[in-house]
């Protein structure tokens, strides 16, 4: 018999129309990093939910069995007690506070009401040195990278004592190395005792560190792979969509690359706060009709800032440069006059850049072009349906209406409103950054999909992404940022993981 | 690709993003009815007899012509704090280019309307183009504003204004010279007029939406609409009947109203309101100018504290230095009340409206019955609470 630090059974969750989660069972041995996959809104999130108390007992069916205990959390303080910490994926700290702040944050050390700050200090110190984090816990949150923040959470919920330790999709926004270093934080963390429950979707990694993946369809567990040597990528692939997906990336064919007809050339960009200092330094791209292109660069590199500043100077101070369109010099100074001028940025952070969560997807739409359904500043409601429905039908998103707040879509039907938004304006160049970004495998090919669509009516698409599969994947040529400069370009017949990862760093 | 693709345009059903806030709307159009007739057997009917009916309409009208500023402020999740003060200071300027100047009433309105603008436009523009918060921004210009209008009032009230200029306020669409029978006739066939156009809009709108291949739902509610609405028109038509007909007043804030509803819901303009509302760097990013947006919401609001100013003043027939003390708090509440969201991005000119008359029938209500004015403050401040918490609470619980 296997010792089962947890044990999930028949657990049943309703939303209102949905069944979130049906009948789901779910075992975590002693001591293991379990994985849990499955596509965007298979019920992985709100099975770690229920599990940690943010659903309260009473508002799922089923038992939650912790070390042969069955558990009747009514919050997250109750789970917290019995040894369960979470860790969401979107990290949860107060960023002008220090990391010792934010490491006791909820339980402070006190005596009668008053912190004791150098015990609070003392005490973070070891957690730091086990989590292998190098900084002061004086030093506030905000003056370290996502990475660094990421450890800091799970310094915080070391500190709680915690037995079972769940990741939301940690590395989500980390870079290789950053994950790297993560992955074998939780190994060590493992030795030490600690249980892990991680939800990703980057496979490489799950196959990197886990001991066993369980698979999540639909709110049902459809698989269970019970030791690391029967996990391969292709089978949880198969098991999580459901269905062969022999290629992870489109086949990109009949591709007709035309003349060059989007440049930039001499781009400069200086930091808004700090003048002195250069983001981007002299960045020259040429961008042809009918190519995607790809950008690829660490973060910090200098990509979206690159993206931002071309874009309405979006982002920093004293740009400097050339844009030519169809050999024409272009003014993209102000955000609607790049959007006049047929350029369409799609924004790294699609929930705060890209949407309006609280409307609907019709309006969403619309946003960037209402002119396209109005006469004289009077928009017209019925053309504005009519019209961004037909888009939202192209663009494959899945609802079950126009009137469905985008902020109740899955990730990538989200992703797919930003980019139905932007084609509603009928770009000629399209600079997607971070695409696919914590969107599933399937919705992944369906933006891969549509990327190629619009390569081939002829349009200009630069893809910005942190995963360099992916990049090689859809990618015709791919130019190489380090340090805001462009270190190098490769076409799709010469780039290797290898030659381009030597010019990343 | 993907073969279970559906997206289906779909009439407004139960997974209408707004059917809450529709929901919410009427929810609130169902209170004001129930407030309305609760005081009515309270009042034993004084409350709807003719001549209240008008006053309850020019009580409230400053109210009415201010939510047409702040409704569009708080679109774009801020507010106005300053509005009582440039209200005060606006009337207080037109008493003093009527009464010390001997200006005529032409000259006076545009005066005063320029200085209303000119007010908003200095607001708006440490908003927009500075980025100084608007709360900060608008603290400041109530204390400034206050000042001056004591400054250039010395303290007292001035007044009285020319009879032409108290008309704005006092007179009725109908001359006093008609006979009562006349005066029943004219009004109720504008109410008819009125409820025919509501009627051929709604029936219009209909039509268009099936010609664009927007899905409608059953006429059924439609129909239900326009039954009610024309009922209430011609029963609040024929009881302004037997007094003197329609107040000038209500004429040009119905008129105001139904300009600043559409622009709200159906110009670009206003659809950038509610964009920059829901989410200010996406809407920047989708091409929105949000600071023009911020710099036109609180000009708009100076134009219409000016307006609700001049109807203000000629009703009072004085400008004086305490007018309009917590007139931005009757403002912002109604609009509350009415539906707005508190971080922006919601709200309907047609909802702050029904939050507006829930507020001034139970002032009047409470008034005719006698309590006294502490008692009021109680019962309106609890009333702001719970509307609000019935409109916030039932979001919260899905969550």
């Amino acid at each position: 018999m296997q010792d089962n630090i947890l044990e999930m059974r028949g657990i049943t969750k309703e939303f209102p129309g949905v069944k979130a989660l049906d009948n789901v069972t779910f075992q975590v041995r002693r001591g293991e990093i379990k994985a849990l996959v499955g596509e965007n809104g298979a019920g992985k999130s709100t099975l770690m939910n229920v599990l940690s108390g943010i659903y309260p007992y009473g508002s799922y069916t089923g038992d939650i069995v912790v070390n042969g205990e069955v558990c009747r959390f009514k919050g997250i303080a109750q789970s917290e007690a019995a040894g369960i910490a979470i860790i969401h994926q979107e990290l949860a700290m107060i960023p002008q506070l220090s990391i010792a702040e934010n490491v006791f944050i909820g339980k402070s050390l006190s005596k009668n009401g008053i912190i004791d700050w150098n015990k609070i200090r003392a005490a973070t110190i070891p957690l730091l040195e086990r989590v292998g984090l190098n900084e002061d816990p004086d030093t506030p949150i905000n003056q370290i990278g996502v990475g660094k923040q990421q450890l800091v959470e799970i310094a915080k919920a070391l500190s709680k004592n915690c037995k079972i330790l769940i990741l939301d999709e940690p590395t989500a926004s980390l870079n290789e190395k950053d994950s790297k270093n993560l992955l074998d934080l939780l190994k060590t963390l493992q030795a030490d005792g600690i249980t892990c429950i991680m939800i990703s979707h980057k496979l490489n990694e799950i196959c990197y560190i886990a001991d066993s993946v369980t698979v999540l369809r639909d709110g049902q567990t459809v698989a269970d792979f019970p030791s690391a040597k029967d996990i391969t990528e292709d089978e949880i692939i198969r098991q999580m969509v459901g269905r062969e997906l022999n290629n992870r990336y489109p086949v990109r064919e009949g591709v007709k690359i035309g003349e060059v007809f989007f440049e930039v050339e001499d781009w400069c960009v200086h930091h808004p706060e700090f003048p002195e200092r250069v983001v981007i330094d002299h960045a020259n791209i040429k961008l042809r009709k009918g190519e995607v292109v790809g950008l690829a660069g660490l973060m910090g590199a200098g990509r979206t800032e690159f993206a931002m500043s071309l874009f309405g100077k979006s982002y920093g101070c004293h740009i400097s440069g050339k844009v030519r369109k169809g050999g024409k010099e272009i003014d993209t100074s102000t955000v609607p006059k790049a959007i006049e001028n047929g350029i369409a940025y799609l924004p790294e952070d699609r929930k705060s850049c890209g949407l309006v969560l609280g409307e609907t997807i019709s309006r969403n739409i619309s946003m960037a072009n209402l002119k396209r359904v109005s006469k004289g500043g009077v928009v017209n409601p019925n053309q504005e349906i009519a019209e961004t429905g037909e888009n939202a039908k192209r663009f494959g998103v899945k609802c079950s209406s126009i009137f469905q707040a985008a902020g109740n879509l899955s990730g990538g039907n989200q992703q797919k409103v930003v980019l139905a938004k932007w084609m509603f304006n009928l770009p000629d160049v399209l600079i997607l950054d971070e695409p696919t970004r914590g969107i599933d495998v399937g919705a992944k090919y369906d933006i891969y999909c549509i990327i190629n669509e619009l390569a081939a009516a002829g349009k200009c698409v630069l893809v910005i992404s942190s995963e360099l599969p992916e990049l090689l994947g859809v990618c015709d040529r791919i130019y190489i940022m380090n340090e805001g400069q462009i270190k190098g370009e490769k076409l799709r017949s010469e780039a290797t993981q290898e030659n381009i990862m030597k010019l990343l760093i | 690709m993907n073969n279970t693709q559906k997206t289906v345009l779909k009439p407004a059903g139960s997974e209408h993003a707004n059917v809450g806030k529709t929901l919410r709307a009427y929810s609130m159009v169902i209170a004001l009815v129930v407030i309305a007739v609760l005081f009515h057997f309270l009042t034993d009917g004084l409350i709807f007899t003719a001549m209240n009916l008008t006053n309850l309409i020019l009580q409230n009208s400053y109210v009415v012509l201010l939510i047409l500023g702040m409704l569009p402020v708080i679109l774009t999740g801020n507010v106005d704090l300053s509005v009582g003060s440039v209200l005060a200071f606006v009337g207080a300027v037109a008493a003093i280019l009527q009464v010390n100047y001997g200006m005529g009433v032409v000259p006076t309105l545009l005066i005063s309307l320029i200085v209303g603008i000119a007010i908003g436009a200095w607001q708006g523009m440490w908003i927009a183009y500075f980025d100084i918060p608007a709360f900060l921004v608008t603290l400041s210009s109530e204390l400034v504003f206050r000042g001056l209008t004591q400054v250039v009032l010395g303290g007292a009230s001035i007044g009285p204004f020319s009879p032409a200029f108290r008309t704005m306020a006092s007179s009725f669409l109908i001359p006093d010279e008609v006979s009562a029978g006349t005066v029943m006739s004219i009004t109720m066939i504008i109410a008819v007029v009125a409820c025919v156009l509501f009627v051929a809009s709604q029936v219009l709108e209909r039509r268009n939406k099936v010609a664009h291949g927007v899905p409608v739902g059953s006429p059924v509610g439609m129909i239900v609409r326009c039954v009610l609405l024309s009922a209430a028109i011609l029963a609040l038509s024929y009881l302004m009947g037997q007094y003197k007909g329609y107040p000038t007043v209500l004429v040009i804030m119905l008129v105001l109203s139904l300009i600043y509803s559409f622009i709200c819901s159906r110009t670009i303009f206003g659809r950038g309101l509610y964009a920059i509302g829901g989410n200010r760097k996406a809407a920047a990013l989708s091409g929105v100018k949000d600071r023009l947006y911020f710099f036109m919401a609180y000009t708009n609001m100076g134009f219409m504290c000016a307006v609700a100013a001049l109807v203000y003043a000629a009703r009072l027939n004085a400008a004086t230095p305490k007018a309009g003390v917590n007139f931005e708090l009757d403002a912002i509440a109604a609009c509350y009340v009415g539906g707005a969201s508190v971080s922006g991005g919601g709200g309907t000119i047609a909802g702050a409206l029904v939050g507006c008359f829930v507020i001034g029938i139970l002032n009047n209500g409470m008034s005719m019955m006698g309590i006294s004015a502490d008692w009021q403050q109680v019962v309106k401040g609890l009333v702001i609470l719970i509307a609000v918490a019935f409109d916030l609470l039932p979001k919260r619980k899905k969550k």
